[in-house]
């Protein structure tokens, strides 16, 4: 089931699907399997992976350390999973969050304008990154992965640039309450960090399927000139999208460096666009474009974060985690190319059939 | 001495799931000469030249070359046996030189590596094969589409082609350009290759071919010597027609007609919904004039490639016009584009549902209300409810079967699909709406459904331009057709005129 | 323009551009104009312009191979940790690297073409592989010292000026000339510009289009091996994060020495003035003592800018 089709498993439970069929027809069957998984390993193996403990009004455990460190893949997930549905990628995201953390360090230590300061700063930067993805893919028709590499090329520089070269730190005399809340404050008795996500995934969730835009983006993923010939503006479709995903990306630099209350630009967000696609393509999002789910890229990601964090309890070095991340990629893309399954069925053709 | 016969394909068969594209089909094909294979849309004629070249594997039948039964598995191979195809589109490497793109893959080599003095000579013999003086250092894409098509047949005969099939390949060219292809033709066939020739240019057919055979529902209908065969009855045989089947039904529709004809007069005051003066498009359709009114059925008929896709296209907006002014409703507009079509009230089915039409993987309900939504802004969504309601609404009016508004429509039958995507623009309440070849790849009760749709769209004051091969359909439906040929509009028929055996003479008529 | 072909285009606009940058920072600054600069753009950047060739293979068959930086930094750690910490031959330990090197370019050459995954996602896998593999072999820098490197340091060719190029820009320039050769005068070249060009074409022509598709991967994981090796002989050392993201910069010195990134057109010797181009830019920076940070800024610009002259060529 989609998030698109609220009412597909009531209509079509009328017919003779069982429950069993339709949950794993859905598409977000196989990350909450996946993540079911993880989780039922870490409850025999680590038992004190479940342990939640309340210190000053406020929760701890490896729990809510996954939902904090997996924030920044949440929220990068949501706006890769609107450009990957409409049938594009952005590999841009890891440098936009460096030029994020980069203004906002400056204003900081620059400036007295706080907040007031980096708020517009940080939003006009996306503005301009998603526009130049934006507009050299829908207007250029330059293919995604080469128009976002300008970006993601030249966007560390950027950053770089701004911070002079040097990793800048938000220190005491740059302190700003505001600032240091967004990565390290605690609200409702969990970190600020989760508050942000599951703020960010409801509103887009709503406004992706309570505005026609997730109709919209479908449309134009599934079939482009189709979508243009019932009168949908594809290619506003596409800069929307972009400019979503730049939106995200300074959201998250500003988490990671509010984290590490510094902007280190060589960093920042290295790798997190392939993350972001991962969390994308585990959440039943396919890259060609058309239908997607953010509830599936949301668990996609958290799947990757307890992932991480198991291997990380099991001493395995941080540096060195890539390599079961970069399986369990293939193994995923693998698992949904139409050849590897048809082989798979031949396979099984063989061992059953008599 | 070796025969004459060169190919001889015998109740060759090859079905795909919910199709028999060839159901006992025959072909032969004799040395030195050019043979037109001809048919309508679903004749069978491209699956044809697949199996036979070895892109697809056949079902049953005997396929005897050169005095050898041989089944190919890939092109490859069947070029290794002497059959070589080229297509419409130029199937070569557009960035590399003339010499490397007949000599690739097969490069004369020294030492394992390329010797390009070899190549050189060599594609220049090929070029000079045909009578053709170029370049051959210079990049493919510097040439014309004519004279590409050109040096992909001096690449197919390099190597020792034995029958040549030509599939379309005068469909992008002019006149003149058609004149160097059947100079290099000519020239083939009297140094004794077989060429199969598929074309929708009927005369042009006329003019270079020996012989033509017609292919109609996978079967053959018959082969003809060109010459003794009237052109009229050509189209008659690709349309699965008899003159006296005609002669019977025209009386029917006759009376029909007269009446139509009486109400078209009375509507001829009212202005025109859309209107056209010299619209043209480079390559594909010939400066046209076209007006229709409100509860007006007008038809487009001609063999297929003949320009009837080009004018619908045109009209919405999917392809922008060379020459021409448009006007709706009597408000003249210049930059013409889908949104404005829709914005303007008309409404388009297209040819090739599954590319331009309907959005295989989205819903039912999602389809039907696409347009609409898409011609509100983005945050005016309609309710569900009402969205469910507007789908129910035509999937019960329309007779759509679908196991729910939620299904994908990509799981529906052609029929259905057809009938989704008309209830996305009937939403919409057009002024106009396109309809090209809807009842194409659909069951005969789907197609009897669509035709009275048509009859009460038009009762209820709507304007349609109706556009199908089956020159029945037309005839039944519309009150006036216009005719097209080779990319022209050569004429139209209105009222009593409005008769199977008129349309097809006009399709036939030569240039003067 | 008429009289140019449209192919040229990108690639005489590159060596203008080199010509005008070259001659404008010999003009501002005293001593850029001399063979020590020379010799230091080749040596400097060795080991990015091996991969870069590698990297022409692919883009020119219309792939794509994100995986090579990490590579390269694998192959390092590698050949580093075997020789000084397992006291093995440094020639053993070379071969072993290649062959990783290159099973890795099979693999990611195999799963692309025979199951018809995304050729970024494919290689993105494999930059995630070899990098974690790199830190699980030894997460920090490993000193190399064996008297083969030294011998091999001592190697030093004098090109006039007083400059020498030492043993990793004559790895380059070998590598250099051998693939110029391949790409103009094999099968296996002419078929990588028939497959990037059209593949379905290709197909139709009777090319051997998926063998050409998983050997270019397969050449370039060679490549990327190499690359890595002929770093440890620059530096005499290795490190886990070694060419952390230096396919961004290959991919870069592709596109500016004229190779179209849909694939079909382009050539080796443009991807040479593209590294000149690339090289040139850093060395001005030095000179000037900018900010790194502006070259990098300044090959995005002019990334940006080949990409869209390309775009505008090919228009139809």
């Amino acid at each position: 089931m989609s998030d698109a089709s609220p009412n597909s498993t009531d209509r079509q439970s009328g017919n003779s699907k069982s429950a069993l069929t339709r949950f794993f027809g859905s598409r977000i069957t196989w990350p909450v399997l996946g993540l079911a998984v993880v989780l039922l390993f870490n409850a025999i193996f680590i038992p004190s992976f479940f342990t939640l403990e309340v210190r000053d009004g406020q929760l701890y455990g490896s729990l809510i350390d996954v939902l904090n460190r997996g924030s920044i893949g949440v929220i990068l997930a949501m706006g890769m999973t609107l450009v990957i549905a409409t049938g594009g990628v952005d590999l841009s995201v890891g440098s936009v969050m460096a030029i994020s953390g980069a203004i906002a360090a400056l204003i900081l230590t620059e400036t007295q304008l706080g907040m007031l300061g980096i708020v517009p700063c940080v939003l006009f930067a996306a503005l301009a990154a998603g526009l130049m993805n934006g507009v050299l893919v829908a207007y250029l028709k330059i293919q995604p992965i080469i128009a976002t590499l300008i970006l993601m090329v030249s966007g560390r520089g950027i950053a770089k640039f701004i911070t002079g070269e040097k990793i800048i730190t938000v220190g005491d005399d740059s302190y700003n309450f505001y600032f240091d809340f967004i990565g390290k404050g605690h609200l409702f008795g969990l970190p600020f960090t989760v508050t942000l996500f599951v703020t960010l995934f409801a509103v887009t969730s709503l406004f992706v399927r309570m505005t026609s835009l997730g109709l919209f983006i479908e449309s134009v993923g599934a079939n482009e000139t189709a979508s243009r010939a019932s009168g949908i503006h594809d290619k506003g479709v596409k800069i929307a999208v972009y400019v979503f995903a730049a939106f995200c990306a300074v959201i998250a630099g500003l988490i990671d460096a509010s984290n590490i209350n510094a902007a280190d630009t060589m960093n920042a967000g290295v790798f997190t666009e392939l993350d972001a696609i991962f969390a994308v393509v585990v959440g039943g999002t396919a890259l060609t474009g058309g239908r997607f789910s953010l509830t599936g890229s949301l668990i996609g990601a958290m799947l990757l974060q307890t992932l991480m964090t198991t291997l990380y309890t099991y001493g395995v070095p941080s540096d060195v985690a890539p390599v079961p991340k970069s399986l369990v990629i293939v193994a995923v893309c693998l698992l949904q190319s139409p050849v590897f399954r048809g082989q798979l069925q031949r396979l099984a053709g063989k061992g059953g059939g008599r | 001495m070796t025969s004459p016969v060169l190919l001889e394909i015998r109740d060759l068969r090859k079905g795909f799931p919910g199709v028999q594209a060839l159901a006992g089909a025959n072909f032969n094909v004799q040395r030195g000469e050019i043979h037109a294979l001809m048919g309508e849309n679903g004749a069978g004629k491209s699956t044809l030249i697949k199996v036979l070249t070895g892109v697809h594997s056949r079902d049953a039948g005997e396929v005897r070359f050169d005095g050898q039964s041989i089944e190919p598995r890939a092109p490859v191979q069947a070029e290794a046996l002497g059959i070589s195809t080229v297509f419409q589109e130029v199937n070569l490497i557009p960035h590399l030189s003339v010499a490397e793109n007949i000599t690739l893959g097969r490069q004369p080599r020294r030492f394992g590596f390329i010797d390009w003095r070899r190549v050189r000579e060599s594609a220049q013999a090929a070029i000079a094969r045909l009578g053709l003086s170029l370049d051959i250092n210079r990049e493919l894409c510097s040439y014309s589409v004519a004279t590409q098509q050109m040096i992909a047949i001096a690449r197919a005969i390099n190597l020792d082609a034995k029958l040549l099939i030509l599939d379309e390949p005068t469909s992008s060219l002019d006149e003149k350009e058609v004149d160097e292809l059947f100079v290099v033709m000519n020239r083939l066939r009297s140094q004794g290759l077989g060429i199969v020739f598929v074309s929708h240019f009927l005369e042009q057919v006329y003019r270079i071919c020996d012989r033509i055979t017609v292919l109609r529902g996978g079967q053959t209908v018959g082969e003809y010597v060109t010459a003794d065969l009237p052109r009229i009855d050509l189209i008659a045989k690709m349309l699965g027609k008899e003159p006296a089947d005609i002669e019977s039904m025209e009386a029917a529709t006759a009376a029909a007609h007269h009446q139509d004809a009486i109400t078209l007069e009375k509507g001829e005051h009212n202005p025109p919904v859309l209107q056209v003066n010299q619209y043209s498009r480079q390559g594909s359709i010939q400066p046209f004039d076209l007006s229709i009114r409100k509860g007006e059925v007008v038809g487009l008929a001609g063999l297929l490639g003949s320009g009837r896709t080009e004018i619908a296209r045109l009209l919405f907006g999917l392809d922008s016009p060379s020459s021409g002014s448009l006007s709706v409703d009597g408000v003249h507009h210049s930059r013409w584009t889908p949104r404005r079509a829709i914005e303007a009230g008309i409404a388009f089915c297209p040819e090739d549902r599954k590319v331009d039409g309907v959005i295989a993987e989205l819903s039912v309900r999602e389809n039907i209300v696409l347009a609409m939504q898409a011609n509100r802004s983005v945050v005016r969504t309609l309710p569900m409810k009402k969205q469910l309601a507007l789908a129910q609404h035509y999937i019960d009016a329309l007779q759509i079967k679908t196991p729910s508004t939620e299904t994908a429509v990509g799981t529906l039958s052609g029929g259905n699909q057809q009938k989704v995507l008309l209830a996305r623009w009937l939403v919409m309440s057009p002024k106009l709406i396109i309809l090209d070849e809807p009842t194409r790849g659909i069951d005969v009760g789907a197609k009897a459904e669509i035709e009275s749709l048509v009859a009460s769209l038009r009762s209820e004051g709507m304007a349609v331009i109706f556009i199908s091969s089956e020159l029945d359909e037309v005839v039944r439906t519309c009150q006036r057709v216009t005719v097209l040929r080779d990319q022209q509009v050569v004429g139209e028929l209105t009222g009593d005129d409005v008769q199977e055996n008129r349309i097809m003479e006009m399709i036939a008529s030569s240039h003067e | 323009m008429n009289f140019i072909p449209k192919k040229w285009i990108p690639l005489l606009t590159t060596a203008t551009v080199f010509v005008l940058l070259f001659s404008a920072a010999s003009w501002q600054y005293e001593g850029f104009a001399s063979m020590y600069v020379v010799a230091d753009l080749f040596s400097e950047n060795a080991f990015l312009g091996i991969t870069a060739i590698g990297m022409t293979l692919v883009i020119l068959s219309g792939g794509i191979d994100l995986s090579v930086g990490s590579v390269i930094g694998f192959t390092s750690i590698f050949v580093a940790t075997m020789i000084t910490d397992r006291g093995m031959n440094p020639i053993a330990v070379w071969m072993m690297a290649l062959l990783l090197g290159t099973s890795l370019g099979a693999l990611m050459g195999a799963l692309i073409q025979v199951y018809k995954l995304p050729a970024f996602l494919v290689t993105l896998g494999g930059l995630f592989f070899a990098r974690g593999m790199a830190f699980f072999v030894k997460p920090e820098a490993v000193q190399i010292d064996h008297p083969i490197y030294d011998s091999l340091g001592d190697i030093a060719i004098p090109i006039g000026g007083g400059a020498e190029l030492g043993v990793a820009p004559l790895i380059f320039l070998s590598v250099f000339v051998i693939v110029l050769v391949i790409t103009h005068f094999t099968r296996f070249g002419r078929n990588l510009y028939a497959i990037g060009g059209n593949e379905e074409s290709a197909l139709l022509m009777g090319l051997p289009v998926a063998r050409t598709k998983i050997f270019v991967y397969t050449a370039n994981g060679f490549l990327s091996a190499l690359a890595g090796i002929t770093m440890t002989l620059y530096m005499d050392s290795g490190n886990p994060i070694n060419a952390t993201a230096l396919e961004l910069d290959a991919i870069a010195v592709v596109v500016i020495g004229g190779t179209l990134l849909t694939g079909g057109v382009g050539y080796v010797a443009g991807t040479m003035l593209g590294l000149l181009i690339y090289a040139t830019i850093y060395q001005i920076t030095f000179f000037a003592s900018l900010r790194s940070s502006l070259a990098t800024i300044a090959i995005g610009v002019l990334l940006l800018g080949f990409i869209v002259l390309q775009k505008l060529i090919h228009r139809k």
